[in-house]
């Protein structure tokens, strides 16, 4: 039983909340991917000034969020989400409307969109140093051991309160964001600029408006990715790099401009990550006498080790776009 | 007034090439006067190497329109051959019995991937391709337990006995060129999978599949001694050792010019050539050139392995002159968004630009390290005696990423109001 502990601890809970960091990371890069139309590389150093303006609120207002019984950090994390929504509207009337205006080819903006990476990196290092630091001033993470009722289950399952807000905001997320595309004028008017910008703009729908509400969603959804990843493990300005090529696969892997699929394909990354480097000689010692003799369960009984973790998400996208560059929601190919 | 003095020239008059040349001639001068000759050429042979990798990212991107995001894993590929083949023979690994039992791991290695072959071709005996698939997965899975559970303990008992395998002891330009070619394979790789996509996905992959080579280099301590790092790796030319630092230099200098000569002559054959015009024709209106019957995808293919060789080579000599491979050593910093900025900057698709470009980049990036530092300084100071503003303690590693912050300011600026860079793509037009 206790086996079946350690691999919810490690597979279930830990995969979804990896999915769900990359889930809402590669909602707002399929989002801009569908409407603007090139890949926004400087998605994940949003996620990372989106944490650090939380974490600069939460220092400047230490124990605020004990007024209403909840972490400072997640108080703040509205004020973080609008600072970064206003930071990628900046970046896009700065740096990719007068390109797009120009006409260039979508690539050149992909390389700017490198440059704007670089810029905000070196920003955030300059002002808030190299090291790591934890999201908590002056608070402590709230930790939750569920103790099974069962004889043989010594060990308890382990989840943290971020994880569980985590959880509980990707849920809300998903379901607002599928109203605000199907209720909502504007959110009809994206779906249409996404399928068809041209025929957009002719039918009358204010591109620049949806260009900006674009952001506005990609921004909110980063700044917030980034600060429930700072709250469960820590703040550090390296957090982004690691972070790209999962959030790109699970958009390509979810098919371009579908928010749907997206999700999945963030789950899907998550789940295929953490199940990869997850030790399965745990689960079958149990078991061991139902093997022969001869059968030797090695000690690590893993796909690849944890420094190869990365290689996962670049196999998915590789097997996606070989098999099915349309993803398995049948995106686009852009 | 200044267009009346340029229009006293004639047409043809290379005055913006003599411009850059002259004020890339300016700053290497006041390296040296100001750095001493030693540091001054050891500077200038790191540029000439990275005049090779601004090569090799030109043809791609300034010739085939493709970006490649992973400079570095291509780098770091060449320079690992510089240190396998350049390094001397290791004697407690090849008096064991370990080579042997190695190639067998290897043989298990080529068998399993014969078997995974095999099984994926099933479809053509009669089975249905859904039930091939399957099964396919599945042999992969356990053939890539197998084969991992063959491989761990010969590596480990490499580590433990001989450190790692060591090099083959053979003259480091060996190396580079072997390292270019494994470079041009990664790259046939990854470019068949995307070439086909749009550009975008290209650059994705790239980014992914450099930060693989890297892990893979880092880790594998029983192939590259992982983060303990190799050196001292021997040069191809007399060392230091013999001639002292600036003679050494300057020949090493000599070699990577010859290089860089040799390269540009045959790449500006290329471009003239009517593969090259063909390749701008892709470049410039890739549906007009597929109506000419031409074969897009895989002249993509041709100009970005290409390109990978290139950055393999470069990247073997630039590894071989520091003389020391540390895979953690490559930065995507240092090896990818620097020769980004060398090849927007100096102009993509201009072989010349791209290559004073590299010379002029890298002398500022070397030289903007004390200055980010001074200024720094400086501005603490200011506002220390100011407003007793205190500086952090950790403030040259914060100056450091100043650069960061510039190279970045100067991809966007360059590509939103210089797109061309220094020295523009010269087209030549047929009159008549």
């Amino acid at each position: 039983m206790n086996e079946l502990v350690f691999f919810i601890n490690n597979v279930v809970i830990s995969g979804t909340v990896a999915g769900s960091i990359y889930a809402i990371g590669a909602i707002g890069i399929t989002l801009v991917f569908s409407i603007m139309r090139f890949a926004h590389f400087a998605h994940a150093d949003l996620m990372t000034f989106g944490a650090l303006m939380v974490l600069m609120f939460t220092s400047l207002f230490p124990g605020s969020g004990a007024l209403l019984g909840i972490p400072t950090p997640l108080l703040m994390l509205p004020l973080g989400m609008a600072m970064t929504a206003f930071l990628a509207i900046g970046i896009d009337r700065t740096f990719y409307k007068p390109m797009r205006e120009h006409g260039v080819k979508p690539i050149v903006i992909v390389i700017a969109s490198l440059g704007v990476t670089l810029m905000l990196q070196g920003l955030i290092r300059l002002f808030a140093g190299t090291g790591s630091r934890s999201m908590y001033v002056g608070e402590s993470k709230g930790i939750y051991r569920l103790e099974l009722p069962f004889e043989l289950a010594s060990r308890p399952i382990v989840i943290t309160e971020p994880q569980i807000t985590l959880i509980l905001f990707t849920l809300v997320a998903v379901i607002g964001l599928h109203l605000f595309m199907h209720r909502t004028r504007t959110g009809k008017a994206m779906r249409a600029m996404s399928d068809n910008p041209d025929l957009a703009r002719v039918s009358g729908i204010n591109t620049d408006k949806v260009v900006m509400v674009t952001w506005i969603l990609a921004g909110c959804l980063a700044a917030a990715a980034g600060t429930f990843l700072s709250m469960d493990v820590s703040l550090t300005p390296d957090l982004s790099f690691h972070l790209l090529l999962p959030i790109f696969a699970a958009a390509i892997v979810g098919g371009v401009g579908h928010p749907y699929g997206a999700i999945a394909g963030g789950f899907l990354v998550g789940f295929a990550e953490t199940l990869s480097v997850f030790n399965w000689a745990v689960l079958l010692r149990p078991i061991r006498h139902w093997f022969p003799e001869w059968v030797e369960i090695p000690r690590t009984l893993a796909l690849v080790g944890t420094e190869y973790k990365i290689v996962v998400p670049f196999f998915i996208l590789v097997v996606v776009l070989v098999w099915r560059p349309t993803g398995i929601f049948k995106g686009k190919v852009i | 007034m200044l267009a009346n003095i340029l229009n006293k020239f004639p047409e043809n008059f290379p005055l913006r090439e003599l411009v850059v040349a002259g004020l890339v001639f300016l700053a290497v001068l006041l390296v040296l006067i100001s750095q001493g000759s030693a540091y001054g050429v050891r500077m200038l042979v790191e540029a000439s190497c990275y005049a090779i990798i601004a090569l090799g990212l030109t043809i791609q991107w300034g010739y085939g329109g493709q970006f490649n995001a992973g400079v570095m894993g291509f780098v770091a590929l060449g320079g690992f051959c510089a240190m396998l083949f350049s390094v001397p023979v290791n004697d407690a690994f090849w008096s064991t019995d370990l080579p042997g039992e190695l190639g067998r791991a290897f043989v298990w290695l080529i068998a399993g991937v014969l078997l995974v072959v095999a099984v994926s071709q099933l479809h053509r005996f009669g089975l249905s391709k859904r039930l091939r698939t399957v099964l396919t997965i599945i042999v992969a899975l356990i053939t890539w337990m197998v084969v991992k559970s063959v491989f761990a303990p010969v590596t480990s008992a490499i580590e433990n006995q001989a450190g790692f395998i060591g090099g083959l002891g053979l003259p480091a330009w060996i190396g580079w060129l072997v390292g270019g070619l494994l470079a041009g394979l990664v790259g046939y790789f990854i470019g068949h999978i995307c070439l086909g996509l749009r550009s975008d996905y290209l650059a994705i992959a790239t980014l992914g599949i450099a930060e693989i080579i890297k892990a893979f280099l880092k880790n594998e301590d029983w192939l590259t001694r992982g983060t303990a790092t190799v050196s001292p790796l021997p040069w191809p030319t007399p060392g230091p050792a013999e001639l002292g630092f600036v003679l050494s230099r300057s020949i090493y200098l000599a070699v990577t010019a010859v290089m860089i000569v040799a390269i540009f002559f045959l790449l500006q054959r290329a471009y003239h050539a009517p593969w090259g015009r063909m390749i701008r024709a892709i470049r410039d209106n890739e549906i007009a050139a597929q109506a000419m019957g031409k074969d897009v995808n895989k002249r993509r293919l041709e100009v970005f392995v290409f390109g990978c060789v290139l950055i393999g080579i470069g990247g073997g000599a630039l590894t071989t002159f520091n003389g020391i491979f540390d895979a953690q050593g490559y930065l995507p910093l240092n090896h990818t968004f620097l020769v980004l900025v060398m090849v927007i900057l100096g102009g993509p698709g201009n072989n010349l630009g791209t290559i004073l470009g590299a010379l002029l980049v890298y002398i500022i990036w070397v030289m903007s390290e004390p200055l980010a530092l001074y200024v720094m300084h400086l501005y603490a100071d200011v506002a220390g005696s100011l407003f007793g503003w205190e500086a952090p303690a950790n403030l040259s590693s914060r100056a450091l990423q100043a650069r960061v912050f510039v190279i970045g300011l100067l991809i966007t600026l360059v590509l939103r109001y210089a797109p061309k860079g220094l020295m523009p793509e010269k087209l030549t037009h047929e009159k008549g």
